[in-house]
């Protein structure tokens, strides 16, 4: 695959995602007449006042999150399936999205962060998110050690996320009504939650997490031939595995800590990108993974947003349509496929 | 006097605190080609852990072109060492050149980019093993024996003066077998390599290698020998190989038979 066919799936991904956010821009669950957003986003003064709260406070962040949590999910998706050596694994298969949300849970409805407004909202969020989801891959990463096999692992995965769901629901249990309703319509999974000054929490966080994985692209090669053969081409391998597991932390716990545990495109948004561009080296699929995935995400809120009627469709509603599908094709044709070989 | 690629002394092989074997002492030449045999579980891929440098040998040294490998950091371990390993399923998704190319890595900068040698040592590789015109097919199309042949090619372009092989045939049918035996042999001369590998098909190791090191039980407890196939085959050292099992060596057909 040359540089040219990788512009050649690439691109039109990539004007699909302007159209897509330019879209999140001009139509949302309220109506606002195109003219007005066309000079709300031209900065002239005409604008009214409404109409720019609308469109640069709610619905910038909102494409922006959109776009940014989709890449993140999908990035920190491949950087799993590479280190465990499993085309299977991904933030919310193996727990650690769940993990996440155990945290958040912890902060919100024990601490009562919920009550908090702003910035601080989301802050008492991401340290749980943080450390929910460092906890289940520092599990994950002891149990790749004794288990054997891949399968094995997922299910270790599996079983993990639903030890941190019964400690949710426990959590639940004791928790104010009110508190298990902020954590309730936050667990739904949306976009919208993020503010413009959130936003500058948030993206710089993963555009950050996004860039450093692009940094590891030699050794995630390596790792393509396994832990013996990466280790004889001088990988180091605990260093290694631990940076790539605290990026993929990062990515699932600031996305999860904004958005809400969102499932399935961190599993399957890298297939995608190998399925189109048929390779698994990290040097294209890794920057093809982030703009599937930025893509997919913002497909998640054009649903989310045209299909809601006036409401917003929760995105864990959606990922999993588009999602199971994909991931069927892939098991079945597990044989046929070169990634899997 | 040939160069001496690999030497161990006085090493003693094994985990916890008793040795599967001790007091070995071994040296392979350059442009050597040495098979190691031995029963399943007699230790022989912790023997070639202890050779790449994975495992600390108990006591002793392993020294790779006079460099002892104990404590030896891992990027310059891997540019003394390379490795093959029978393992089947890997790298599928990348094309023949781009999996060869991985073997550069020791020599590449930070992001891996290959520079113009690079290239050319990877082609040359290829060619080495005969894939030549095989460098953008997806490495997932071709069949286990090709794809052996562009491990060994990965492990060739990595540049090292040791190569080691854990049981790289085992999969593989016997014409993939013999032609891979004879391409590693002749890889050790033509490239100037010390080659280790480690099998169970005596007969072509004992056809196609100048040495064999042989696990063998005698007396109770394990020792590594060490010598020529017709040197160990006089001093009945192979009909040691698998003792008290029910087979026996029979140097006429250089392979073992079921005792009847």
């Amino acid at each position: 695959m040359t540089t040219g066919s990788m512009a050649r799936v690439l691109l039109p991904v990539g004007i699909a995602s302007v159209v897509m956010f330019v879209a999140l821009l001009f139509f949302g669950a309220v109506d606002v007449a195109p003219s007005e957003v066309w000079m709300v986003l031209t900065g002239r003064d005409a604008a009214n006042a409404a109409a720019r709260l609308i469109v640069i406070e709610l619905r910038l962040p909102m494409a922006c999150c959109a776009f940014l949590s989709g890449m993140a999910l999908a990035v920190a998706g491949l950087l799993l399936q590479t280190t465990f050596n499993n085309p299977l694994a991904g933030p919310s298969v193996l727990g650690v999205s769940t993990g996440a949300s155990l945290g958040v849970a912890v902060m919100m409805l024990l601490l009562g962060g919920g009550a908090a407004v702003g910035v601080a909202r989301y802050a008492g969020a991401l340290v749980g998110a943080v450390a929910g989801a460092a906890v289940m891959l520092l599990l994950l990463l002891l149990f790749s050690r004794i288990v054997k096999g891949n399968a094995m692992l997922l299910i270790v995965g599996i079983l993990l996320g639903y030890l941190a769901s019964s400690a949710i629901s426990i959590l639940n249990f004791y928790a104010t009504e009110e508190g298990v309703h902020s954590f309730v319509i936050w667990g739904l999974g949306s976009f919208s939650g993020v503010t413009l000054a959130d936003l500058a929490v948030f993206g710089p966080l993963i555009l950050l997490a996004t860039f450093a994985s692009f940094l590891m692209v030699k050794p995630l090669n390596a790792l393509l031939l396994g832990a013996d053969y990466a280790e004889s081409m001088g990988v180091n391998l605990t260093a290694t595995r631990n940076r790539l597991l605290l990026l993929s932390g990062v990515l699932t716990a600031v996305v999860t800590a904004f958005c809400g545990p969102i499932g399935f495109l961190g599993l399957v948004i890298p297939h995608v990108a190998r399925l189109t561009l048929a390779t698994s080296n990290h040097v294209r699929l890794l920057p093809a993974t982030a703009l599937w995935g930025g893509f997919a995400g913002l497909l998640c809120a054009c649903i989310s947003i045209f299909a809601g009627n006036g409401g917003i469709l929760p995105v864990n509603a959606i990922t999993p349509l588009l999602s199971v599908p994909i991931i069927m094709y892939v098991i079945i044709n597990r044989d046929k496929l070169s990634y899997f070989r | 006097m040939k160069e001496i690629l690999l030497e161990l002394k006085d090493v003693a092989v094994g985990y916890g605190t008793t040795p599967l074997y001790e007091d070995v002492n071994l040296a392979v030449a350059r442009g050597e080609l040495v098979t190691l045999l031995g029963a399943n579980g007699a230790g022989k891929s912790t023997l070639l852990r202890c050779v790449t440098g994975r495992l600390a040998p108990m006591l002793g040294c392993v020294e790779i072109s006079g460099r002892s490998l104990a404590g030896i950091p891992k990027n310059e371990l891997a540019r003394l060492v390379s490795i093959v390993s029978t393992g089947q399923e890997s790298g599928g998704g990348l094309t023949v050149a781009e999996l060869v190319g991985l073997g550069r890595q020791p020599h590449t900068g930070f992001f891996g980019r290959l520079s113009r040698r690079d290239r050319e040592v990877v082609e040359r590789a290829i060619e080495a093993v005969g894939m030549a015109g095989f460098s953008t097919r997806q490495v997932a199309s071709l069949s286990d024996g090709e794809r052996q042949k562009v491990m060994i090619a990965r492990a060739l372009a990595q540049e090292t003066p040791v190569m080691v092989l854990d049981e790289p045939t085992a999969f593989l049918d016997v014409a993939s077998r013999l032609e891979t035996m004879q391409l590693l042999s002749r890889l050790a001369r033509e490239e100037g390599k010390a080659v280790i590998l480690s099998s169970h098909d005596v007969a072509s190791s004992l056809r196609l290698s100048q040495r064999l090191w042989l696990i063998v039980e005698e007396g109770g407890h394990r020792r590594l020998v060490d010598g020529s196939p017709s040197a160990l085959i006089k001093t009945g050292a192979l009909g040691n190989l698998f003792r008290g099992r029910p087979v026996r060596f029979d140097s006429a057909i250089l392979d073992f038979l079921p005792v009847d």
